[in-house]
């Protein structure tokens, strides 16, 4: 035993040296926190069309199915890089995905989704951000899954990627939907 | 050589253990609510007249400020909601201010945000269980450096003195750590 007490600096060291290689490799953002939201009902909203603003949208509309809501703006740069994706995904017409239009002008939003393709079944138009901060939303683009009984079971912080909705989306949709 | 290993281990702990007041000290709330206050209170005297009615009011300003100088901003993650610049920061500032408009109390309002953003936004996060680690494991460490050191120096106590090294030499023999400095020279 007290031959090896010389190597308790070692341990030590490597403990901490598994800590750090940890925080390197497991490529682990910081920005992305996990949301007290998963699991939780989804918050009451009531929202006007992007293209119809006399048309009022409700989070009690959307009960009964599992749908999509994508937080997008004309002025964030990343959506620019989501978009494609989005587009494509809508094409397979796997679940109903809405929009909410945060913080944005109609104008400048209508003229975005004309000119990069519309995935969207309609975009809720959240010009204040109100409905957003329910959300917990904080960096825009953010996606949610919400289910039939309009809790929310899936967040993504970030654009999303083909690798997440062929690895995360489609297998909960199965999950959610079977 | 076990003393050098000894004292390298007693070191070696007593770092470890000063890392977490390190990174605490880093993360530390900017304690600057009431700076921040100070200078809200002054830009409200220049800005024009009915331009921000809620900000008219320095009461509720300096306690609204009082309240976000403890929240986290989630776009730069190391300002305050008080301090931040930032868009959402800027919306929940005003979201607070309806709040305590309202009547609602500051832990009403904490449970707003954590309902929201987690406890990851509370600079003074709950102690539970998932953060029992964050709060307890600097006192867990400085006790297990205390006790290092305190059994080192009493193992140190019990050694003869021919166990140490011997302190430096003079030239003309004393020790040089009992020795007054001698007139010119540096030590």
């Amino acid at each position: 035993m007290k031959a090896l007490k010389f190597l308790i600096p070692l341990v030590v060291f490597l403990v901490l040296a598994g800590f750090c290689a940890y925080a390197l490799v497991q490529n682990h953002d910081p920005h992305e926190v996990p949301s007290p939201l998963i699991d939780k009902p989804a918050p009451e909203f009531a929202l006007t069309r992007l293209d119809q603003p006399g048309q009022t949208i409700r989070r009690a509309d959307l009960l009964g199915k599992v749908w999509m809501l994508n937080v997008w703006a004309s002025w964030c740069e990343a959506c620019r890089d989501e978009h494609p994706y989005l587009v494509e995904f809508a094409k397979l017409k796997a679940l109903p995905i809405y929009g909410l239009d945060y913080k944005d002008q109609r104008e400048p939003a209508q003229a975005w989704l004309a000119e990069r393709g519309n995935p969207y079944d309609a975009s809720l138009f959240d010009a204040n951000g109100r409905v957003g901060i329910d959300f917990g939303v904080y960096g825009v683009p953010e996606t949610f899954i919400i289910d039939k009984q309009g809790v929310i079971r899936f967040k993504k912080i970030g654009a999303l990627t083909p690798e997440v909705l062929r690895d995360d989306v489609l297998p909960l949709l199965r999950k959610l939907n079977g | 050589m076990a003393e050098v290993r000894r004292r390298l281990l007693a070191t070696l702990l007593a770092i470890v253990a000063a890392l977490p007041a390190v990174a605490a000290g880093a993360s530390d709330p900017a304690p600057s609510a009431a700076s921040v206050a100070a200078s809200a209170a002054a830009t409200v005297k220049f800005a024009a007249p009915g331009a921000r009615p809620t900000a008219a009011d320095p009461a509720l300003e300096a306690r609204m400020l009082a309240i976000t100088g403890e929240l986290r901003c989630l776009v730069c993650q190391n300002q305050t909601i008080a301090d931040s610049h930032a868009d959402l920061a800027v919306d929940l500032r005003q979201e607070v201010r309806e709040m305590l408009q309202k009547g609602e109390t500051p832990e009403q309002i904490r449970k707003y945000m954590t309902d929201r953003y987690g406890d990851f936004v509370l600079y003074r996060p709950p102690l539970k269980a998932s953060t029992a680690v964050l709060w307890l494991g600097p006192a867990v460490l400085l006790a297990v450096a205390l006790l290092a050191l305190v059994v080192v120096i009493r193992k140190r106590a019990r050694l003869a003195d021919d166990q140490f090294e011997p302190e430096p030499m003079l030239d003309d023999g004393t020790e040089a750590v009992d020795a007054p400095p001698r007139p010119g020279s540096l030590a």
